[in-house]
């Protein structure tokens, strides 16, 4: 986090503002004071035209908090009828992800043009590039016309002053399969027809535009209700957090939830599942097996690369076989999964066994409305001892470890690739690879939509750097899969 | 000579506001001054539990004076002008 910290410390305030507004004895009437008390009469505007539009702006991210879809307001409502609403909601908004028009610029359109840097030399390397002939003359320099040109970028390559530059929407150069564009009004808007969720948009816009929508009101309100509230912490959570790993458990009770169980518990049933898998896979002739754990990856399978569906392992996600145990020990608990990213939202929608999602910015936001320092909570060790690869799951390359740790067949077979973060360049190859049936580079292909994996993704709190270190410290402190392949085979 | 003094909080509000930016400041500062300053670490200045002084986190202080929306540069500044004027 750090270009992006101005934003995400806005929607951090919200959320710790919202969280406490509902364990206020005003809930409704404190959420409507949001926008008011971050932009008082009279104070500074730091950032819009005026305090009128930061004051609509904050009140849109508030709603965004609440968890509704932006696209659904009709600005007359109060931010206190909308708090109320939310008290009310049965299941959450489906659509992980939305954008706040009136956050959102309106950049100006992707585009390639010449700069007053162009010489106006004789050779014209530019107009000999350009394949569209989009490049013309106007007898001072170049100029590019935006109909026909088609970005391909020669021209830029080709000019010897580099006095053509590229401009892009960031969200939309983000966006790994065109799923948020520009429309007719100028403003960015999701197409969740094609959205995977996996946030990348979110990051990358300099104006905070896209928003999750939260599903923190429905998780206090549970609690609140008395309800048996069970966390199930995603491996990553080791790294993001300012305390040790043992005092996670109390931190959670602390908040009011029943119990935590750690995801890595179902990694190790995903590793060795997956590692089978393979094993069969392989004897029977089959060229190669991605992963399966990334929900942004798996919903990219779904929505754009059905192709490879018969190459991505049938191994379900750490997280629904530690859903499965939950709900066979408490039948009746209500489930919260602790993410790292926005993506597991299609999966937690998609899976009866996990009610919900909290993701690690609203966690945070929690311990702060909530003043609770979870550096000084007492220290218990989690029941399940998880293995090593379970809990380094989370890093970029983990789970392809996992899988060798786990890998029971002929000595050398598995030979992994690691794909580390989904962009356009990795989507073609995937689907190269589907094409020939075969990868070039390996035969067991890891996929994380996040470069350096789930320790990184978008909803995370820390930097990657402390992330991996106490979650490599806490991985070396867990016994191998291979220890108890090892042992059980002597 | 008295050295200078940067108390830097590593409590869970300055944690979360600061995406862990309090941690790197605490590593870099020790890497960047060694023992020229007196870096210590802080659980909580209780700052933070004060109404809506939680969206000014993190906090640093060098020597009485306290940073708040603390980054690395702005510390630095801070430290650096005191260790001119000595
Ligand atoms: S956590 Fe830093 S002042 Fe309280």
């Amino acid at each position: 986090m750090s270009e992006e910290l101005e934003t995400k410390r806005i929607k951090r305030e919200i959320l710790v503002r919202l969280i406490k507004a509902f364990i206020s004895d005003n809930y409704a009437e404190n959420v409507r004071l949001i926008p008011y008390e971050m932009r008082p009469k009279g104070c500074e505007v730091p950032f819009r035209c005026c305090v009128y539009k930061e004051r609509a702006i904050l009140r849109s991210r508030t709603i965004a908090g609440l968890g509704f879809a932006m696209e659904d307001d009709d600005e007359k409502t109060l931010l206190s009828d909308f708090a109320k609403k939310a008290l009310t909601r049965k299941h959450p908004e489906p659509e992980p992800l939305t954008v706040l028009q009136n956050a959102c610029k309106g950049c100006p359109s992707a585009k390639v043009f010449v700069t007053e840097l162009c010489q106006n030399c004789v050779a014209k390397p530019c107009m000999k590039a350009c394949r569209f002939g989009a490049i013309s003359n106007d007898g001072h320099r170049s100029v590019i016309d935006s109909e026909k040109c088609k970005k391909c970028g020669l021209c830029m390559a080709a000019c010897p002053y580099k006095a053509i530059v590229k401009t892009v929407v960031p969200c939309e150069e983000a966006c790994p399969v065109g799923a948020i564009a520009k429309g007719e009004d100028g403003l960015a808007h999701i197409d969740n027809d094609k959205c995977i969720s996996c946030g990348k948009c979110v990051s990358a816009c300099p104006f905070g535009a896209t928003h999750a929508k939260s599903q923190v009101i429905d998780i206090l309100k549970n609690i609140k209700e008395g309800k048996e509230v069970i966390a199930l912490i995603a491996p990553a959570l080791i790294g993001h957090m300012p305390c040790k790993p043992e005092q996670i458990q109390e931190a959670f009770r602390k908040i009011g939830f029943s119990a935590v169980y750690e995801v890595a518990q179902g990694a190790d049933i995903t590793a060795k599942t997956e590692a089978k898998d393979f094993q069969e896979r392989l004897e029977s002739g089959a060229p190669f097996m991605t992963t399966s754990c990334c929900a942004g990856y798996n919903e990219l399978v779904k929505k754009h690369l059905p192709e490879i569906k018969p190459f991505v392992s049938d191994a379900k996600t750490p997280l629904y076989y530690t859903a499965e145990i939950v709900k066979k020990e408490h039948p009746k608990a209500v489930t919260v999964f602790i993410s790292p990213c926005f993506a597991k939202r299609r999966e937690v929608l998609d899976n009866p066994n996990v009610n919900y999602l909290l993701n690690f910015e609203e966690l945070g936001a929690i311990f702060v409305a909530m003043g609770i320092e979870i550096d000084t909570c007492e220290e218990k060790e989690f029941d399940y001892k998880s293995s090593k690869e379970a809990r380094e799951f989370a890093l970029t390359g983990g789970v392809a470890r996992s899988v060798q740790a786990a890998w029971k067949g002929e000595e050398g077979a598995v030979k992994p690739v690691v794909i580390n973060g989904l962009d356009k360049a990795a989507i073609r190859n995937l689907k190269l690879w589907a094409k020939m049936g075969k990868c070039p580079d390996g035969n067991l292909v890891e996929v994380m939509c996040c470069p350096g994996g789930c320790i990184a993704g978008n909803a995370c709190l820390g930097s990657l750097k402390d992330a991996f270190k106490k979650i490599t410290d806490y991985g070396n402190k867990g016994q191998s899969l291979e220890t108890e392949r090892k042992e059980k085979n002597d | 000579m008295k050295k200078i003094q940067v108390k830097v909080c590593q409590g869970t509000t300055c944690y979360v506001m600061g995406g862990s930016g309090s941690k790197s400041i605490l590593d870099t500062l020790t890497e960047k001054y060694g023992d020229k300053i007196e870096i210590v670490s802080v659980r909580c200045f209780e700052i933070c539990h004060k109404q809506d002084s939680f969206s000014k986190a993190p906090y640093v202080y060098v020597d009485d004076e306290l940073i708040s929306s603390a980054s690395l540069e702005k510390v630095i500044n801070v430290i650096e002008s005191k260790l001119k004027n000595e």
